[in-house]
């Protein structure tokens, strides 16, 4: 690819129509809008997660309680938004903490070079091998139930990721023809970094972010479902999943319920990434 | 669960050669002075340094879960070692004294570190079993479920993958297509318990959870290869197009020589580099997977050995297992540095551009 001089790259697609480009992906987006109105909008219409009942018990679905109730007589609506909620919340936030410190450490170590680059490659190329759920082990190790360690080791397991990602594609602008005539023409460094790295950038981070997310969801639910996340009586996916098994051919509802919310995260997540050109 | 795989597919856009992402050839050293031998041991030299550097810092994270347990060391260790009902002020000094715990952290720190570098992995806190045995032990059950996974993972991958390349964008391409995306959205452990509520639960035709027989390792193995065959196939369709629609591909066809020939003598090969080079990948999904499937199917491997170090918070065992799981991971990796580099032993750039 010969990196376009910015005088005559064309203005990339809106954000909104990018997204639009096929139905799969316009469905993604549907799916997401209403998992995150579920999860903003949800916790203040069935506000009492935690609220037992124990008459009401494995009650079935009814038009109040549009998911029934569990084992202890808990909405399973209510517990259902809060989940995610706590699920999307953790994520967004892992996420956006990881783009900004893998990120930013990226573009740092490809700008400097040098020993910066060195010592911030090292790190990341050790911390590459380790598998990301383990680190996010480690951290549960460390947590003891706590969501703040939890969502650490998280972030720290995606940092890499977004390091090495943004670094290597820094690097290759940086070193082009167009990066070169602008510190010439002694642009400055703001200027290289809105024109010519975050165009660049852009397209990736959504992608990333898109992974991110899916990762974060998936490493929570999966860490409370082996039972080394957060601790009952937390509403939140895995736990919910682990709860409702023992009840799931007189109850099913209570373990598809949150079963769906689960896979079609991660589904709509999927959908979302770019079509890849053709081959 | 890892961002690689198909970011890495994504990401490793055909515009830049230095620029690619994940694991490609362009990560290796280059094979420029002193040929193929000399680029091998350089190569293995790097992925030592790394394994070092993995071992480190999974050695000082565990160091530092110790240092955070609630409760006296000393009075735990003690607990451990003469039994509950036997713990007295006066062992726990002894232990205390013993072990040096009432020395600053810093010296305790370089202590464990000199541990962890003569390989003693200790022993674990809550049975006093010694760590490295239990390693060993799981490792086998985890090597022979992993094993098992990517084989079935790559004969249905690789032949859904072929299928689908024979006409890219036709029906067969789409399904598989379809097959990717789901296989990759349902997380592990759900579709472990399908399978458990299906399979074993409802037509009662396979074992829940366990050991012991064949037939136990059925259910984990396709829990673990379905999520890895998505992948396998993705890679396998994508490869195979491009290599088939190559020009070197085009000039033996036209060449006269027969398909098989053609896909004998032309195809595999290329074809093969870029399936090895995503084992690489593929090790580390596979050890995530297996931490999750063993936990759900009860299989004895260390990724169950660790998921109960990490409940009970007996450090000693995750320590062992968490780094012989990442050792895994480097060791498939150096695997795939060599292979690749004897499949395909060009000159080849660094990987980012200084």
């Amino acid at each position: 690819m010969s990196i376009p001089a910015p005088w005559t790259a064309a203005p990339a697609p809106g954000l909104v129509r990018g997204l639009l480009t096929s139905p799969a992906r316009a469905a993604a987006v549907v799916v997401l809008i209403v998992l995150a109105l579920f999860a903003l909008i949800g916790p203040l219409l069935w506000n009492q997660p935690a609220l037992q009942e124990l008459g009401r018990a494995l009650e079935a679905p009814s038009l109040s309680d549009p998911l029934g109730r569990d084992r202890l007589g808990r909405s399973v609506v209510a517990r259902l938004a809060h989940a995610t909620r706590l699920s999307l919340a953790l994520a967004a936030l892992s996420v956006v903490t990881s783009a900004l410190v893998g990120g930013v450490a990226g573009v740092i170590a490809a700008w400097r070079g040098r020993w910066v680059d060195t010592t911030l490659n090292a790190a990341a190329e050790t911390l590459v091998a380790v598998p990301a759920l383990l680190i996010v082990l480690l951290a549960a190790a460390l947590a003891d139930g706590s969501l703040l360690v939890l969502y650490v080791g998280i972030a720290v397991a995606q940092s890499v990721e977004w390091f090495r990602v943004v670094r290597a594609r820094s690097a290759v602008v940086l070193a082009g023809p167009a990066v070169g005539t602008a510190r010439m023409l002694d642009l400055g460094t703001w200027h290289v970094l809105r024109r010519h790295l975050w165009p660049e950038l852009a397209p990736v981070a959504l992608t990333l972010a898109s992974f991110g997310i899916g990762t974060a969801v998936l490493a929570l639910s999966t860490l409370s479902y082996v039972g080394v996340g957060l601790r009952p009586p937390t509403a939140e996916l895995g736990l919910m999943i682990t709860e409702a098994l023992p009840f799931w051919s007189q109850a099913p509802w209570l373990v598809l319920a949150p079963v769906l919310v689960l896979a079609g995260t991660l589904l709509a997540l999927l959908g979302l990434r770019r079509e890849e050109a053709p081959a | 669960m890892t961002l690689s795989p198909d970011t890495g597919a994504a990401l490793a856009s055909p515009s830049v050669p230095g620029a690619t992402v994940g694991p490609d050839a362009s990560s290796l050293p280059p094979v420029a002075d002193g040929g193929v031998g000399r680029a091998v041991l350089r190569l293995l030299l790097r992925r030592a340094l790394q394994a070092v550097g993995v071992t480190f810092a999974v050695t000082t994270a565990c160091f530092a879960i110790m240092q955070q347990l609630p409760g006296d060391a000393a009075f735990r260790i003690a607990a451990g070692r003469y039994g509950y009902d036997f713990v007295t002020a006066a062992s726990a000094d002894a232990v205390r004294g013993e072990l040096g715990l009432d020395r600053p952290a810093w010296q305790q720190l370089l202590t464990w570190w000199g541990d962890a570098l003569r390989m003693d992995l200790g022993t674990s806190l809550v049975t006093g079993a010694d760590v490295a045995h239990e390693v060993l032990h799981g490792l086998g059950h985890t090597l022979q479920l992993a094993g098992l996974a990517l084989l079935l993972a790559s004969v249905l991958g690789i032949a859904a993958g072929a299928a689908a390349a024979r006409r890219p964008g036709g029906g067969v391409d789409r399904l598989v297509g379809v097959w990717v995306v789901v296989a990759r959205s349902l997380p592990p452990f759900v579709l472990g318990l399908l399978l458990v509520v299906l399979m074993a639960v409802q037509l009662g035709v396979l074992p829940v959870a366990g050991t012991g027989t064949p037939a136990h390792a059925v259910l984990p193995a396709t829990t673990l290869a379905v999520g890895l065959s998505g992948l396998v196939a993705r890679i396998a369709r994508d490869a195979i197009v491009q290599v088939s629609t190559s020009e070197h591909v085009r000039f033996a066809q036209t060449r006269g020589l027969s398909p098989s020939a053609v896909v004998r003598r032309h195809v595999l090969r290329n074809v093969g580099t870029t399936l090895v080079a995503y084992l690489g990948v593929q090790a580390l999904v596979l050890v995530e997977g297996v931490i999750v499937v063993e936990s759900v199917f009860a299989w004895p491997g260390i990724g169950h050995t660790l998921v109960h170090g990490v409940f009970w918070r007996d450090v000693p065992v995750i320590q062992g297992t968490a780094i012989a799981l990442a050792l895994v991971v480097v060791a498939v990796n150096a695997l795939v540095d060599v292979l690749t580099l004897l499949l395909d032993p060009r000159p080849r750039e660094t990987a980012v551009i200084p």
